[in-house]
């Protein structure tokens, strides 16, 4: 289809440093393709901010094909922007009006910190992982591949958890800054898996620790992250990981050393 | 007689990596605590390298300039990963996926490393699915596999389109185990900027905290570069936006040969560009050419929409010109019948820069339900970038540059021509020749990581003292000193031109020139364009801000600066091989039906370059030996 050219101001959040103040600052552009990604679109703002002899819009962002997670701003008031199961790069300008004005700022959120104008420090969801997000076994002791049948609907409920960017979205978009249905996308991969058993409860207990632990929000069931997960994880990791979270209290005792 | 030294173990093809096992010098558990190892990258190389060497006990630190070390570009990698385990019992074997992958890449790899990726194929893929990895299963609850180009078996195991994201996942929770136990310290928003050579022998890296600018030194035993492929030297590519060559690349400065640049792999099925502003090109799987099938107007300059154009004035070039591959032939070979196709005129769209891959006739065969279950994600991405439905018009696609055959060369044990600095998954040269086939990268980036390198680095670090260097010496104050000059001198320029105006140029000129096909006439013109473009990066570009915070300009202009350099290698090298093979494909080495001609007699070796202290480079030859296998003339007719 061919490109249709639309005229924009962007009001963009400005911040030299983590320690520093910010304010939002706002562009006029012109002759923007309608076939321009968001991120396109900002790559023709810098270069535009440049020639000015300004400093460009610092933002994260890597394969821009929705999967590596790297880019996350808020869009006019939605995580990724107005498009459902689309992360900014994948975001495209002919969602957008001829005369629109679009707001972009950065992930807000204690446990994220922002370091630069629209780049935030998303290492606390790294810890989380660190804590237990894993199957101990070393390399060059597994079996073979198919001495562990797992019933198709099982392997297929695990890939979607599994599918999971890391791009902090949920946590974002929850008005409590929570982190559950990133940590239970992780919890859920792992413990519906035969693979997983054996730690499962050692996993949840740690991981669901270590988020307390960065400040992240409680849950309080809106399901904002659901809504605008780029990749529709499932609200349904939420109770799983509270039911394998309290199952794993349970039997302390029993488990725990 | 040359100065490399590929360390092939002796004996037959098929017990090389056994013997080599077995003979390989070990390094006892209480001495592998004293010694440390630095993995630079986190993608499947760098992090399963990083896990497997924490588990025999090394101390490991991992370096990233990602945020966190799962957002390494293998993720982006959407259809498989191969291996030799024959499940479908359509007769595959480690001997015949050695076989198509030393085909593929048209003799121009050595037979010893490849042989070893296709036999611990299978063990990676054990591995894997013990991590958690949930691969696409049968209804019986085993694993499924498809095929892939290049091929005639089903050996390609895949997580819908996004195995490389699965399987880097896995990885990286192999790594936060080794994070976990206190065995790996992991560094992010960290880049290197170049590597400590004292006395011929590497001894560490320079390293540049993204955030806060600041310089640091590490020290390691080894250094493993795990930093991927250098294919965004063309500006447009399908490599995420921060791929770069800059640690590979100030390594070859300080003395690792750099094998076969001109190497590159154009992948037949992207997205076309749509315009001047466009960032990056998007791959769509290659398994889509299992189900689509590929077509152009027979008449030049159709501009009728494709449904309406019927099925007599449609040429299926590929199936006519390949009856027996048909839409499944080699990377290299759809990618050059596309531009055949375009060039004469019969390209597709607004540009005319592109063809036709419909999935009507496998909708109609499979149902809808079908190819939504099998290219789904595809489909929608497609939708999104394009807005245009591919359930109801064919896909338009082009072919893209995608990955980078050649590298830092290696020798058997993945050492470069430093001591002590190895290289590891796409970083090296060593295993797809002059063509990659489809599902092999996460293949070799995983074995190189699991299972080579955790007994190959044995034999270097076995024989070396336990002494640490000490970060305070002064080798590595030079290092950090030029790498610091080296970025007030870009800050200092303040020419008119931005690092991405320079870049799109440059990139254009290796894209016209040694992109799909390449001409000695073209090439040598190619080069002085290419030093102009060098010299006008280094009086005109403009770079804001300062190299005391987070600044990601500095960071393009500095991996520019590389590209800018390794681009003129790879046209030298382009231009000194008069031979076509794979993705080489010079024009004056055709057969009349446009296929390539190699020339076996003067250009059976890899070519590895030596930097030298004043410019330029000298040749040096490993030459390919094979045994038992035939030098055939690639054929997918």
């Amino acid at each position: 289809m061919s490109a249709n050219y639309i005229n924009i101001t962007v009001e963009v959040w400005r911040q030299p440093g983590d320690k520093a103040q910010g304010r939002f600052e706002t562009y006029s552009l012109q002759n923007i393709s309608t076939h321009m990604s968001f991120l396109e679109m900002l790559d023709v703002l810098n270069e535009q901010l440049q020639k000015e002899g300004k400093e460009p819009v610092a933002f994260d962002h890597d394969c821009r094909e929705g999967i590596c997670g790297s880019c996350g701003m808020y869009i006019n008031g939605r995580a990724h922007g107005p498009q459902e199961l689309t992360t900014a790069c994948q975001l495209h300008m002919r969602t957008f009006q001829d005369g629109e004005h679009i707001v972009v700022e950065p992930w807000r959120a204690r446990a994220f910190p922002v370091l630069k104008d629209l780049v935030v420090d998303r290492g606390a969801f790294d810890r989380i992982q660190q804590a237990g997000g894993f199957v101990s076994i070393d390399t060059g002791s597994a079996p073979d591949a198919n001495e562990i049948p797992i019933p198709k609907p099982i392997s297929d409920y695990a890939f979607e958890a599994a599918a999971c960017i890391g791009c902090g979205a949920c946590v974002a978009a929850c008005k409590n800054a929570s982190a559950m249905l990133f940590v239970s996308a992780k919890v859920s991969h792992l413990a519906l898996l035969p693979q997983g058993q054996v730690e499962k409860r050692e996993r949840v207990k740690a991981m669901v620790a270590q988020m307390d632990a960065e400040g992240f929000g409680n849950c309080s069931n809106t399901g904002a992250c659901e809504a605008e997960c780029p990749k529709g994880i499932s609200l349904s990791n939420i109770a799983r990981m509270n039911r394998e979270y309290l199952s794993a209290k349970l039997s302390q005792k029993q488990y725990d050393k | 007689m040359s100065v490399l030294d590929s360390k092939i173990p002796e004996g037959p093809r098929a017990e090389k990596w056994t013997r080599h096992k077995g003979n390989i010098k070990l390094v006892a558990p209480h001495n592998k605590r004293k010694l440390d190892i630095l993995v630079v990258g986190t993608g499947l190389a760098g992090a399963s390298a990083a896990a497997s060497l924490a588990e025999l006990g090394y101390n490991v630190k991992t370096f990233t300039f990602h945020d966190s070390p799962r957002r390494a570009h293998s993720i982006a990698a959407q259809g498989g990963i191969n291996a030799a385990k024959n499940y479908r019992n359509d007769g595959d074997s480690v001997h015949r996926l050695f076989y198509d992958t030393i085909k593929g890449g048209d003799f121009r790899a050595r037979e010893a490393n490849v042989h070893r990726l296709a036999e611990v194929s299978g063990n990676i893929i054990d591995q894997c699915v013990a991590q958690g990895v949930p691969f696409a299963r049968e209804y019986g609850g085993l694993l499924t596999t498809r095929s892939f180009g290049g091929t005639q078996v089903s050996r390609t195991l895949y997580a819908r389109g996004q195995t490389g994201q699965q399987l880097l996942l896995g990885a990286y929770s192999a790594l936060n185990k080794g994070i976990h136990s206190g065995q790996i310290k992991s560094y992010t928003k960290t880049e290197l900027l170049d590597v400590v050579v004292i006395d011929g022998v590497c001894r560490g890296i320079v390293v540049r905290d993204l955030v806060t600018g600041k310089l640091e030194s590490h020290f390691g035993h080894a250094v493993l570069l795990c930093t991927g492929g250098y294919g965004n030297a063309y500006y447009l590519s399908t490599n995420a936006k921060n791929s770069n060559v800059t640690a590979a690349w100030r390594a070859h400065k300080r003395g690792a040969f750099f094998a076969n640049p001109s190497f590159v792999q154009v992948h037949p099925t992207c997205i076309p560009v749509s315009g001047d502003y466009q960032s990056k090109l998007t791959l769509m799987s290659e398994s889509l050419r299992n189900d689509g099938r590929v077509w152009v107007p027979k008449t030049p300059g159709d501009k009728r929409h494709p449904n309406q154009i019927p099925e007599e004035e449609r040429d299926y070039y590929l199936e006519r010109i390949y009856p027996a591959f048909g839409n499944l032939v080699p990377r290299d070979v759809a990618s050059r019948n596309a531009k055949y196709q375009c060039d004469e005129g019969k390209g597709v769209g607004e540009s005319g820069l592109a063809v036709y891959l419909d999935f009507r006739d496998a909708i109609k065969h499979f149902g809808r339900p079908t190819i939504e279950a099998r290219y789904g994600n595809l489909f929608d991405m497609y939708k999104k970038i394009t807005d245009e439905d591919p359930y109801e018009v064919p896909m338009r696609i082009y072919p893209a540059v995608h990955y980078t055959m050649g590298g830092l060369w290696v020798d058997y044990n993945l050492m470069t021509t430093i001591p002590g600095l190895f290289a590891l998954g796409e970083a090296n040269f060593s295993d797809h020749g002059a063509n990659r086939l489809g599902a092999s990268a996460l293949m070799q980036g995983l074995a190189d990581g699991y299972f080579v390198i955790p007994y190959t680095i044995g034999e270097y670090l076995a024989g070396i003292s336990f002494t640490k260097t000490p970060t305070d010496h002064p080798a590595f104050k030079t290092v950090e000193t030029e790498a610091n000059q080296r970025l007030e001198r870009l800050l200092s320029i303040k020419g008119s031109l931005t690092v991405d105006e320079i870049h799109r140029r440059s990139g254009k000129i290796l894209w016209d020139n040694c992109g799909i096909t390449r001409n000695k006439a073209d090439l040598a013109k190619a080069l002085d364009e290419y030093r102009a473009m060098r010299e006008l990066f280094w009086k005109e570009v403009n770079i804001q801000g300062s190299s005391q915070d987070l600044n990601q300009s500095l960071e393009k202009a500095n991996r520019l600066a590389d590209f800018l350099e390794l681009g003129e290698l790879m046209i030298q090298d382009a231009l000194h091989r008069e031979e076509s093979c794979g993705c080489h494909l010079r024009e004056e080495y055709m057969s009349p039906e446009g296929e390539a001609v190699r020339n076996d007699d003067a250009f059976c070796y890899a070519a590895a370059w030596e930097h030298k202290a004043d410019g330029g480079w000298n040749l040096h030859k490993e030459h390919l030996k094979f045994e038992n296998v035939k030098l055939v003339q690639r054929s997918y007719k």
